[in-house]
């Protein structure tokens, strides 16, 4: 990989940060637009909690991370502490995939 | 994990005390997963010099991840920029997200910089600013927006985008150099410890209906995506899943939280 391409690379990424934070997000001063902005999240995190659970490649699958998710539910159910929840969600995963 | 209106405890938006705990958690988590990028990058024929100036100047994991991948494989670097850039996606709708928070109301040192609010633009603050772009990702998202006051939200935003920013760049630089990873993150089970921080993270999300329609039809509409789409694409098309759960805000008792 050449220098140039690597700083473009880097330029990209940046762009489209500073696009959302620096650009279109102060535009949301609106309430509805404001309120678009609070609910994103709420939209995105748990899709990306779905696509990096379900998904290989472009296949939806069901394997060791489904049961570190099931673990994660359970302990945030529980009102476990946040190490907790990410501790016991991966052990449980590496000891799935150990076992099978 | 507490839920929202368990957190009105801390009323003067003081940062509650597991906030700085909590990002060094993910901080570690990233750090493996750091080094196992490293040893990726010099593999894929990345110079070690290359592989940290990806790590500081892209600054996202996914991307990075892919770059390399479609490189090892002797793929084209047109189509390692457009994975790459799809993956990157997403944080200009994160961004758009942590806008209220970091940029509209002041991003300076607190109240003196709020007091200020309305005057011109310091230098001090437009350079905060920039820097604060660079650490628009999923864990500072993550972690921001789960707090329950605005000043919260600011400094768990910080404390994770530094703790993020120096195990990611650190750890690549170990990996780079060592060639030899902490161990394979997956033997860990570490690609479950994310979604599984996000689980936590996002119960102040769905606190209100309007959120858990937002967060059902974004998981829903990813899901659907991801056989017909490239990575990356499905995780941005569920920011559609704000435009039923406005309907939903509409209406009395399903408001979003303040």
């Amino acid at each position: 990989m050449t220098w140039p391409a690597l700083l473009a690379l880097g330029a990209a990424a940046y762009g489209l940060k500073a696009l959302g934070l620096l650009v279109l997000g102060p535009r949301t001063a609106g309430g509805r637009l404001l309120q678009m902005a609070g609910l994103l999240p709420a939209a995105l995190l748990p899709a990306l909690v779905a696509v990096n659970t379900f998904a290989e490649d472009r296949q939806l699958v069901l394997d060791a991370r489904a049961v570190g998710l099931v673990v994660a539910l359970i302990a945030t159910w529980l009102r476990a502490p946040f190490v907790v929840v990410v501790v016991s969600a991966a052990a449980t995963t590496a000891l799935v995939r150990l076992v099978a | 994990l507490k839920p929202a209106t368990e957190r009105a405890a801390y009323p003067t938006g003081a940062l509650e005390p597991s906030v700085r705990r909590d990002a060094w958690v993910l901080g570690v988590a990233v750090g493996v997963f750091g080094t196992s990028f490293g040893v990726l990058a010099t593999t894929a024929g990345l110079s070690v010099a290359q592989a940290c100036v990806m790590s500081l100047a892209v600054f996202t994991g996914a991307s990075q991840f892919a770059v390399v991948g479609i490189l090892a494989t002797g793929g084209s670097l047109a189509s390692a920029f457009s994975s790459a850039f799809l993956l990157a996606a997403r944080n200009a709708a994160y961004g758009v997200a942590l806008a209220p928070t970091l940029v509209r109301r002041g991003s300076g040192n607190g109240a003196r910089a709020r007091h200020r609010a309305g005057g011109r633009v310091a230098g001090g603050r437009l350079a905060r600013r920039l820097v604060a772009a660079q650490l628009v990702i999923d864990e500072t998202t993550a972690m921001a927006t789960a707090q329950s006051t605005p000043a919260a939200r600011e400094q768990a935003f910080w404390i994770t985008g530094i703790a993020v920013f120096l195990c990611w760049n650190i750890s690549t630089a170990i990996g780079a150099v060592a060639g030899d990873a902490i161990g394979n993150p997956e033997a860990f089970g570490l690609d479950a410890a994310f979604p599984a921080g996000y689980v936590a993270l996002s119960v102040p999300h769905v606190a209100s209906r309007a959120g858990r329609v937002a967060a059902a039809t974004g998981v829903a509409i990813a899901l659907f995506l991801v056989p017909f789409t490239p990575a990356g694409v499905p995780i941005v098309a569920a920011a559609v899943g704000v435009v039923p759960a406005l309907f939903v805000a509409r209406r009395p008792g399903g408001g979003v939280e303040p």
